[in-house]
């Protein structure tokens, strides 16, 4: 039996109307598996590569270089099984004379982003996905659930993924009480007590990493599996001038040198990255919240808390890291348990969810058929 | 998804929340409150767009209707300022700048300068600007220029809901006189603004796009016209960097060098008339610190010298549109690949 797939422009972030093609990196007649990365798609506020998400032939590539197409576009045909060129055609034109460029209409298509109100606090999420054992993923130090932009969708194909905004992050609530590991785990769990989860496998970076290890510490039946990545809570060491530098940023120029630091390609950084970046930090109140989130868990450029021996157990877990991790040494993976999968990837950085997104979907997703609901 | 608002609906959120902040602050102008000479609790119309609507009940007292008499008010509003609160002033239309350029030129403008910094005059001065509202050429003028010329005022324009927000919270929170230009064109425009309150440093623009090929250099409405030129460019392979200057006095002089370092190429698009303008002064300022950058003519998308017309037809051929500026783009654009 065969099926004819439409590759099509994919929406990165709530604001991406359409993108422009910048290479294609297969070319027609080649043999494509899902998964694989097809072409490089450059939106005014990120590059990056479009997989597929089937496998097949590639037997159409429709869009041009350089070509800036829409949200939902048609970007290329793949063929499961044969089909004819007729057979290819005629679904060409059907796409065509239905499809319509959605401009802001696209913009709010799509999962929406909840926001809820969690022990007297606003906190935002996204889910998406049904089934299966559910995902949590858990974004760092001063990023949001942006920071999953193109692992979720990925991570969600077979199963429920719930990306959230910490406490004085994003677009949740600015004001934190304590604000150390256990007031972010309390949030992440009054999270899963909302939507009904009793168990699921968390996914965090950087510091959301060392909250996922604080709750599986403090609430072991809830954590089926971990997955860190960039975690911190693995060692003392963590670049203080870089969180120095963050947080005390008031301009676009202050604040590109340490947001250089976060990323193996600094042609990733540009300006409208950083404008985003300085939005979230001129919010009342964020400031405060950084510098005592700050304060409290990575006080004179040293991680207050190492929580090694959360990995002991039977609990599975899985440890990602970039290896030119500027933020957090890659040695913090050494030495761990022989039970825990530990991958180092090359000329990775400190965002390499983002920078790698295809290898850690694909490490993740071997990883959790060794998790248990 | 974040909440979506209207510019004008931010408007009224940064004098909310910065009244909450700072009981100094209050509002006065004409219509402002009740309007139509109603007494305010049953018929608020909140100034003669609806911008201060809902304000009046919110704050007793803080929101107080002038007579019609710019020179007046504005003047009480001055020395208001120059006493320790912060007045929202608003002169409903830029035009009738006329009647108290005195109020504002000689006496607010002046008074840190010639009392040695003793006083400062923390007023906001808010006004409607810009053509587009068939309103003819005494109540659509963009006198941008005016302030700009005259040391001692901060002028903001904000082009996007978000930047109305965070611009006019700094303007509330800013110890000089500041001429907040609202473009009445605006008023309806959707976007995204977080609830919370946040202030934009004035000096700073924005950039909007990043490209290789040509700077648009605009402010106000014209963002959003150079941003659709820079759409329909990018199809045809032309790369335009959008900046948005935000505030034109003070000047974000090192983001417009940058940009032009890298492009070599300078579209300004202003909605003013041509001459003595914002767009003249930018030109002036590639002319003497980015000649080498550049590698071709700076070019000038405006208003063309005359009042804004009455006739509907006329007037949408006065103000600049995305034809016009991708016109003066592939004018210049030309042989970039050999660049």
């Amino acid at each position: 039996m065969s099926q004819i797939h439409t590759l099509t422009m994919p929406k990165w972030g709530l604001s991406m109307s359409e993108g422009r093609v910048n290479a294609w990196l297969k070319a027609e007649g080649d043999t494509i598996a899902k998964g694989d990365e097809v072409l490089d798609v450059e939106t005014d506020k990120i590059s990056s590569s479009v997989e597929a998400p089937f496998s097949g032939t590639l037997r159409r590539c429709l869009a041009r270089e350089d070509e800036t197409l829409a949200v939902g576009a048609l970007l290329a045909i793949v063929v499961e099984g044969d089909a004819s060129d007729a057979e290819i055609d005629a679904v060409i034109a059907c796409f065509q004379e239905n499809f319509v460029p959605g401009g802001e209409d696209a913009a709010d298509a799509g999962p929406q982003a909840q926001r809820i109100e969690l022990d007297g606090r606003p906190l935002r999420y996204l889910e998406r996905g049904t089934g299966g054992l559910p995902l949590v993923l858990i974004h760092g130090f001063s990023g949001d659930l942006d920071n999953w932009l193109f692992n979720h969708e990925a991570l969600a194909a077979e199963r429920r993924v719930i990306a959230l905004d910490l406490p004085g992050h994003g677009q949740s609530g600015k004001t934190l009480a304590t604000g150390d590991l256990a007031e972010l785990g309390a949030a992440v769990l009054a999270l899963l007590d909302h939507l009904d989860i009793p168990r699921a496998v968390l996914v965090g970076h950087s510091m959301g990493g060392a909250v996922a290890l604080q709750l599986a510490q403090t609430a072991p039946q809830r954590v089926a599996g971990l997955v860190l990545i960039g975690s911190a809570g693995l060692g003392a060491e963590i670049n203080g001038d870089y969180l120095e530098g963050f947080v005390a940023a008031t301009s676009r120029n202050q604040l590109k040198g340490p947001v250089s630091l976060l990323f193996s390609d600094p042609g990733l950084v540009t300006r409208p990255l950083l404008e985003d970046l300085l939005k979230y930090k001129r919010l009342e109140g964020v400031d405060g919240a950084l510098r005592q989130l700050a304060g409290n868990l990575f006080p004179n450029g040293r991680q207050a808390q190492v929580l090694r021996e959360v990995l002991g157990g039977d609990l599975p877990a899985l440890v990602i890291w970039g290896k030119a991790d500027a933020i957090i040494p890659v040695q913090h993976a050494a030495g761990l348990p022989a039970a825990v999968q530990v991958e180092r990837l090359d000329g990775q950085g400190h965002m390499v969810q983002m920078e790698a997104a295809d290898r850690v979907n694909t490490l993740i997703h071997a990883f959790l058929s060794r998790c248990n609901a | 998804m974040a909440r979506k608002i209207s510019y004008q609906q931010a408007i009224n959120e940064a004098l909310e929340q910065e009244m909450r902040r700072d009981p100094t602050v209050f509002l006065m102008g004409e219509d402002n409150a009740g309007g139509a000479g109603a007494p305010g609790e049953q018929d608020a119309w909140g100034g003669v767009l609806g911008v201060t609507k809902g304000l009046y009940h919110k704050f007793p007292g803080r929101v107080l209707d002038t007579p019609l008499s710019e020179i007046g008010y504005v003047g009480a509003a001055v020395g208001a300022a120059a006493r320790g609160t912060r007045p929202v002033c608003e002169l409903m239309f830029v035009d009738f700048a006329g009647c108290c350029l005195d109020q504002i030129l000689n006496q607010a403008a002046k008074f840190r300068y010639m009392f040695g910094g003793k006083a400062v005059t923390p007023l906001v001065l808010r006004t409607m600007v810009g053509a587009g509202l068939r309103a003819a050429a005494q109540h659509s003028q963009m006198l941008t220029a005016w302030w700009t010329h005259i040391p001692g005022l901060k002028v903001v324009c904000p082009a996007t809901p978000y930047d109305a927000k965070g611009l006019l919270i700094q303007a509330i929170r800013d110890n000089d006189p500041v001429i907040f230009c609202e473009h009445k064109l605006l008023y309806g425009m959707q976007g995204e603004v977080p609830e919370e309150s946040y202030a934009i440093p004035f000096g700073e623009a924005s950039f909007l796009r990043e490209g290789n090929d040509v700077s648009l250099i605009t402010y106000g409405r014209m963002v959003h016209l150079a941003m659709e030129a820079a759409a329909n460019l990018a199809r045809q392979g032309v790369s335009c960097e959008v900046l948005d200057l935000r505030t034109t006095s003070p000047l974000d002089r090192d983001s417009i060098l940058e940009s032009v370092e890298k492009t070599g190429r300078a579209v300004v698009i202003d909605e003013a008339n041509p001459r003595c303008s914002v767009a003249t002064d930018i030109a002036a300022l590639l002319a003497e610190q980015a000649f080498d950058d550049l590698r071709a003519p700076v070019q000038l998308v405006t208003a063309p010298h005359t009042p804004v017309p009455f006739s509907d037809a006329l007037e949408d051929l006065y103000i600049p549109d995305a034809a016009k500026i991708e016109r003066a783009v592939l004018k210049i654009a030309q042989g970039r690949q050999a660049a």
